[in-house]
């Protein structure tokens, strides 16, 4: 008990001392999946939108195959980015194991589901005349498309949310594309995994202190926005 | 069709991308190393010197001669020398060097009641551990570390096995956490000891065998087989590390008043 209390004691000083180098680990979390979902929600989008309103064979099959890979460990998804990424993978050639650019990529892919599965299930459950009205109003199919999108805005926030949480959150992944690179792609999972393997304790908790803070945030803001999208008055 | 939609995604992501060229450098060296924050005091000078920023990413030694075989990285900088010796011999390294060489030491419960502490040698620990079946936790992880001790069960001629033996798999730290709650024994490195020694309950039982000395080597990745790794950097490491001046740096590293490492550049390799 002395040790937690201590830790976290400590954690605090840490926190409010300014010290660079937990902001900088802050800051590259921050931007990298940033980056990765800001990345993946066009082509969520449209592959969402797909799914709900196209008729195509395999469309139940690819909602599955989805919805499994919203189960997919982190650690396979780097795996295998890391075995194309690598020198002697298929996309050895563009020099991208070790970058900021392979935890954005490894990112992508975990948040990608979620926002395909959150999505298309907003959008089946969304009324499927705001597509006919907009439609027999003259607006053409991108203009429809923005309208849909509109009426289930509610649904894609929280899908965000969710995709940024897991992504944000993660470590497994970013670990083995990242190699927790000091100043480069040492993020804030990683760089807990690193400190509690150190031994400094303080520091995993600081940094856990911030990951939780930034949770409570995103979950404030869920909340905020489904309440103004209340149907009571 | 795959490639186009990856080019996308990446043309997407790129991000403050370091350029790929002679003034970046990825090291691949060791959890000892890079968690007793040896580098951290060393790197900077050379990079002030040379103006090459050096990318260090710590692993075990397994995985760093693996990401040094793939071309992955430019350097490796581990602590395994017959695996280093298959290394170089198989082609994927070249110019290995000496460059220093911490110790392991042996660490249980207080009360040790394998009674190691009575020994003269590391096998005679080694053997008394496995003649009580105590609890001993063993890394389990291709490290450096795990291959020495599996070297050191050997020339005990002693095979371990049985339910008191525990692979774990993981880094040092955790181990040493491990051996902490059950009261087993373990192997570290002694780095790693002093940044977790205050947080434990077990206690240093034996030290200072030969056998249980550790050399850290380094190499570069042969250029021949990857053209494309940063070889004039690799080379130009090398030099700096064996120097006298960063040699110098080394041995007066020290962690709670102890030094770590002792320099050992320019011996016979």
């Amino acid at each position: 008990m002395d040790v937690l209390l201590a830790s976290t004691a400590e954690a605090f000083r840490l926190l409010f001392s300014g010290n660079p180098e937990i902001w900088e680990i802050v800051g590259i979390s921050f931007r990298v999946s940033t980056m990765a979902i800001l990345a993946a929600v066009p082509p969520a989008l449209v592959i969402a939108f797909t799914l709900a309103y196209g008729s195509f064979p395999g469309r139940r099959f690819l909602i599955s195959l989805f919805n499994t890979f919203l189960s997919v460990p982190a650690v396979v998804i780097g795996l295998t980015l890391f075995i194309i990424l690598s020198r002697q993978g298929p996309m050895g050639d563009f020099k991208l194991l070790f970058t900021q650019t392979a935890m954005g990529l490894g990112q992508f892919l975990l948040c990608l589901p979620i926002l395909v599965c959150m999505a298309h299930v907003s959008l089946q459950a969304a009324d499927r005349a705001a597509w006919e009205t907009a439609r027999t109003l003259g607006a053409n199919r991108l203009r429809a498309f923005f309208t849909v999108l509109y009426e289930i805005r509610f649904g894609l926030m929280a899908a965000l949310l969710a995709g940024y949480g897991r992504i944000i959150s993660e470590v497994g992944a970013s670990m083995m594309l990242g190699g927790n690179i000091a100043h480069y792609t040492r993020n804030i999972p990683t760089a807990i995994a690193l400190e509690t393997s150190k031994g400094a304790f303080a520091e995993g908790i600081a940094l856990g202190i911030v990951l939780l803070f930034l949770a409570f945030l995103l979950n404030s803001l869920l909340q905020y926005v489904q309440g103004k999208g209340s149907i009571n008055p | 069709m795959f490639r186009t939609a990856f080019l996308m995604v990446v043309s997407l992501l790129i991000m403050s991308q370091a350029s790929a060229d002679e003034s970046l450098l990825k090291l691949a060296t060791t959890t000892s190393t890079a968690n007793s924050g040896l580098m951290d005091f060393l790197l900077p000078k050379f990079t002030e010197e040379t103006g090459i920023e050096v990318h260090l990413i710590a692993v075990g030694t397994g995985k760093a001669l693996r990401l040094g075989r793939e071309g992955d990285v430019d350097i490796v900088l581990v602590h395994a020398r017959a695996a280093e010796d298959a290394f170089v011999d198989a082609g994927y390294g070249v110019g290995r060097a000496d460059i220093m060489y911490n110790d392991f030491i042996i660490v249980g419960p207080e009360t040790d009641p394998a009674g190691t502490a009575k020994s003269n040698t590391v096998a005679e620990v080694l053997q008394r551990i496995h003649a009580s079946e105590k609890p001993f936790i063993s890394r389990g992880d291709d490290s450096g570390t795990h291959k020495r001790e599996l070297i050191l069960w050997q020339s005990a001629s002693k095979s371990p096995d049985g339910s008191w033996y525990r692979e774990v798999g993981q880094g040092m730290g955790k181990t040493l956490q491990i051996a902490n709650e059950i009261d087993g024994y373990t192997m570290t490195d002694r780095g790693t000891w002093l940044a977790y020694e205050s947080k434990l309950d077990i206690q240093l039982l034996f030290e200072g065998d030969p056998p249980l000395f550790n050399p850290y080597g380094i190499i570069a990745v042969n250029p021949e087989r990857h053209p494309d790794v940063n070889y004039p950097g690799a080379i130009k490491l090398i030099k700096w590390m064996t120097s006298p001046a960063a040699q110098k740096m080394i041995g007066e590293f020290k962690i709670k008043g102890q030094q770590l490492f002792v320099p050992s550049a320019g011996n016979a390799s």
